[in-house]
């Protein structure tokens, strides 16, 4: 991952945060550590496998949990979000070699479409950007449309499209 | 069954040459290694540790350069060396731990007439 966009986007929102999602459920948007492994594996044992992408998350226990020390790695930030005391998605930047960040986000199936992956995103991105993150980068299937047009609106730009995945990145205002 | 297993410069293609011939020695599977470098990678230093490998292993092989590119240079193999099997590095990881295929991979895996295996 080398292109990044020239123009950069500040102005995103930091957790913690409450937000009211399209079904009127309070949903709390909170910086996450190792202390929320519990939840996020009833989560990601709960997840939907057609929701899968790329192989992640991983199906089983197991290997769920091995996935999910990724709360503990150093350069990866992570913010999830609860309703009342179960996790519903989750959004986590995980440094490259280059200290570019990947992103990657996932809500449970019942949460979908209620605008919660958008504002944990922009969540995401304002804790990255309060960090001192300057270059944020995904892949997403193309053929993935929701996905692609949520990135765009948020403000990513489409970097390569030449393989079944497609890169997609931003830069923060970090000036 | 004969099987035509691609191998590049990183450990994965080491790996699936380690697999291949675990499985040749089992299933008295006839070896051709087509030997490719990904990026500005050097194909003699593959060519090197591939031979080397093959030595170690005491197992019998034979050896294809691909100079161009990989994708259709593996093709070209598996057609006209009438292979029944192409085996191939499968996928990186990025640092959250997606399965990255990479063109060469995608390349084949949607052109290739033949069987494909990854490994992983």
């Amino acid at each position: 991952m080398s292109t990044f966009p020239d123009e950069p986007i500040d102005g995103f929102p930091t957790p913690p945060r409450t937000i009211t999602d399209r079904e009127g459920r309070e949903i709390d948007l909170v910086v996450a550590g190792p202390d929320d492994v519990e939840p996020l594996v009833e989560m990601y044992l709960a997840f939907d496998p057609k929701d899968r992408a790329q192989g992640i998350p991983p199906t089983g226990e197991d290997a769920i949990r091995e996935w999910l020390e990724l709360l503990e790695a150093e350069n990866s930030l992570h913010v999830v979000a609860y309703h009342d005391d179960d996790a519903v998605g989750h959004v986590m930047l995980v440094a490259d070699r280059s200290e570019s960040y990947e992103l990657a986000i996932f809500v449970l199936q019942p949460y979908q479409g209620a605008h919660i992956g958008t504002e944990l995103v922009r969540t995401g991105l304002g804790l990255a950007e309060e960090r001192g993150i300057e270059r944020v980068w995904l892949s997403v299937e193309r053929w993935n449309e929701p996905a692609v047009a949520l990135y765009k609106k948020i403000g990513f730009e489409t970097t390569n499209s030449a393989s079944f995945e497609m890169e997609m990145a931003l830069r923060l205002d970090q000036s | 069954m004969r099987v035509l297993v691609g191998v590049d410069d990183t450990d994965r293609g080491m790996r699936a040459l380690a697999a291949t011939i675990e499985r040749a020695r089992e299933a008295g599977d006839e070896v051709t290694v087509a030997v490719y470098a990904a990026g500005d990678g050097s194909l003699d230093a593959v060519e090197a540790s591939v031979r080397d490998r093959l030595e170690t292993a005491s197992f019998d092989a034979g050896v294809e350069l691909i100079a161009g590119e990989p994708g259709s240079g593996l093709l070209e193999l598996a057609d006209d060396g009438g292979y029944d099997r192409i085996v191939l590095p499968g996928g990186r990881r990025s640092p959250l731990g997606k399965i990255q295929l990479g063109s060469t991979l995608e390349f084949v895996l949607l052109n290739a007439q033949t069987t494909v295996t990854l490994v992983r």
